[in-house]
């Protein structure tokens, strides 16, 4: 078990290493000298070569990456060019209500999509109707479910606000509920379908049989051993689903006006604030990785013949 | 009274949209302490006779007939009396215990469950199931309680699977096969372990297996199953000596004889029916290179013959003319 643990920690780590350099050297291949972006557009060569000296914009690539790499590593995520700042300082207040977002779109996708993938499998009435709904959920983009769910909730009826996001806890889940239903509409339909498939194929497993002769009761029949062992698909496809939500949340925070992670990304990108725009991809990406990676022990969990190190 | 009695049960099953008769007609008892074998190729319908008297069948399954368990019907059980049938009189041994054993949970939980599930305390659950473990020749049964499935052998894991049938102290077993899926060389001690502690505990079997010797070895007494009809019933030791349906005698005769090899096995010429292709007259005719007119016209009664029950027109004409050779005239 702890051997497995540990190749999946490895490869973990040389996953986020590899991708460093890719976002760091992203950016060398984007047009534009940030030199020329730095000095106002209007600069004598002179100014341009003082602005590469003092910034290491001359450097060797591996030179500049190790420097950007370790400062990474001590919590330093670079100076922004535009607004003069600390990356670090400029996420400190985006952060929050990114996570905010995410984990509360994730409860309602998992929830959402368990619950109704169980009651499609087990109700044949039910599992029609869910069938429908969730094959058009899963067409609808997040940009579309925005700005639907703004028209309907924020303007006609006035229930939530239509940008923002909050300041205190209440407040903020009032502010990024629609932002929530919006970015996991598509994702709960994916997961329903999914569990659905799950436990419709466990409940026919010759061990169901098996529980079911022994007059074990129904409730503790699906939750014991159909939902339990459907938990193990449905886990590795979650972890998945977490790539998907980052990429929505992008979309959705500039749907919303939300001040997070994701429209300071679009933001920076625009402004070509090359320091800002490597930190959020390094987050988002490190995120992706490492919520694979606990997905993984979670599976391992699940799972004991993956502990076995059979996987 | 007889713990199971089985009356002209059929069941028929929905393929593609139409209901499919899988099962035809069959009636059989079982005493207390009785073994019953049934025996049958595949496709015969063994299998969905064990279950049916469980209740075990596919959803969508129309059974008719009627199935007694010490005198109450099984088939008008509602839910409670049901689980209560399942949790207290009746147990399974399934074939494939790899398969029929939930993977992702210990051998503990899966030991605990009925009896916990029917209200017994933890610690005198995990007393008697040690104890059962030990008895099915588990080594190490405390430590096996924490094991997973994967972690036994097959061999292991069926001694597993029959210590959880033998805790619940069942009155009636239902055994499908449950050896056919083991290594050949655990296969003996399986059955021997069965074999002994359902004596010792006057538990009644159905043993449901393909494999005639070994049902004649372990039982009382064999019914064949041929194409969802019961053909005949006969006790175990009559059965060789005595003959009574040209489908035993054929099935005798096919299986290897490991102490006088004969270079070519020999076969019930045709192939098998499934029971939803049977036509007007007997299931075996077609194969049977005894069938007169009448055969192919007129399906035979279950009817009592010596000691026994026989299924043929001419059981009593063919009698002492059925030998363990293959059937005359029967060639390809």
């Amino acid at each position: 078990m702890w051997k497995v643990i540990g190749e999946r920690a490895v490869s973990l780590v040389v996953t986020l290493l590899v991708a460093s350099v890719g976002i760091y050297g992203a950016l060398f291949l984007a047009p534009g000298n940030p030199a020329t972006l730095l000095a106002g557009g209007h600069a004598t060569p002179a100014v341009l070569a003082a602005i590469e000296r003092t910034e290491h914009l001359n450097e060797p690539f591996f030179t500049r990456y190790w420097d950007w790499l370790v400062g990474v590593l001590h919590g330093n995520l670079g100076q922004s060019f535009v607004y003069r700042e600390p990356v670090t300082t400029l996420l400190a207040g985006r952060v929050g209500n990114t996570v905010f977002l995410v984990l509360y779109a994730a409860t309602l996708i998992i929830a959402g999509g368990v619950v109704l993938g169980l009651l499609a499998a087990l109700d044949r009435r039910a599992g029609a109707a869910i069938t429908v709904l969730t094959s058009v959920g899963l067409g609808i983009p997040s940009f579309v479910a925005a700005i639907a769910l703004i028209t309907v909730f924020s303007v006609k009826l006035g229930w939530f606000p239509v940008f923002g996001s909050g300041t205190d806890l209440l407040s903020q889940l009032w502010h990024l509920t629609l932002p929530a239903v919006a970015l996991a509409i598509s994702w709960t339909a994916y997961t329903a379908q999914l569990t659905k498939a799950a436990v419709r194929e466990e409940l026919g497993r010759e061990h169901v049989e098996t529980a079911r002769s022994r007059g074990i009761s129904r409730r503790h029949v699906i939750l014991r051993h159909v939902l339990r062992n459907a938990m193990i698909p449905i886990t590795t496809v979650s972890g998945l689903t977490v790539a998907g939500l980052i990429a929505g949340d992008v979309v959705v925070e500039q749907a919303f006006g939300i001040n997070g992670l994701g429209s300071f990304l679009v933001q920076s990108t625009l402004q070509k604030d090359f320091a800002s725009v490597q930190a959020v991809s390094l987050i988002l990406v490190a995120t992706f990785v490492i919520v694979n990676g606990l997905v993984d022990l979670w599976s391992l969990v699940l799972d004991p013949r993956l502990r076995a190190g059979r996987a | 009274m007889n713990v199971l009695e089985i009356n002209h049960l059929a069941v028929e099953l929905p393929v593609e949209g139409a209901l499919r008769r899988v099962l035809h007609d069959v009636t059989l008892s079982i005493g207390p302490g009785e073994a019953v074998g049934l025996v049958g190729e595949s496709g015969a319908g063994k299998s969905m006779a064990s279950r049916a008297v469980i209740r075990l069948l596919p959803a969508g399954a129309v059974v008719h007939g009627d199935i007694r368990y010490s005198g109450d019907s099984v088939l008008a059980m509602d839910r409670a009396a049901l689980r209560h049938f399942r949790t207290h009189d009746v147990a399974m041994v399934f074939q494939d215990p790899r398969a029929h054993i939930n993977p992702v949970r210990t051998i503990g939980d899966f030991l605990l469950e009925a009896l916990l599930e029917r209200g017994e305390r933890r610690d005198d659950a995990r007393a008697a199931v040690i104890a059962l473990l030990a008895a099915v020749g588990v080594s190490e049964p405390e430590r096996r309680l924490r094991q997973f499935p994967h972690e036994l052998s097959g061999g292991l894991l069926q001694r597993v699977m029959i210590a959880a049938a033998l805790a619940v102290s069942p009155t009636l077993l239902l055994a499908d096969e449950p050896t056919t899926a083991l290594d050949v060389t655990t296969q003996s001690d399986v059955m021997v372990i069965l074999d002994a502690r359902r004596r010792e505990r006057g538990l009644a079997m159905l043993f449901v297996t393909h494999d005639l010797e070994l049902a004649a070895a372990v039982c009382d007494r064999i019914a064949v199953l041929y194409a969802g009809f019961l053909v005949e019933d006969a006790p175990a030791g009559d059965l060789h000596r005595n003959l009574r349906h040209p489908y035993t005698a054929g099935l005798l005769a096919s299986r290897p004889d490991p102490v006088a090899p004969r270079p070519r096995l020999a076969a019930i010429p045709g192939r098998p029916l499934s029971a939803f292709e049977v036509g007007a007259g007997c299931a075996f005719a077609p194969r049977c290179a005894f069938a007169v007119e009448r055969c192919h016209l007129e399906r035979p009664e279950l009817r009592a013959l010596d000691a026994g029950r026989v299924a043929c027109h001419r059981a009593e004409e063919l009698a002492g003319q059925l030998a363990l050779s293959p059937t005359p005239g029967g060639g390809e």
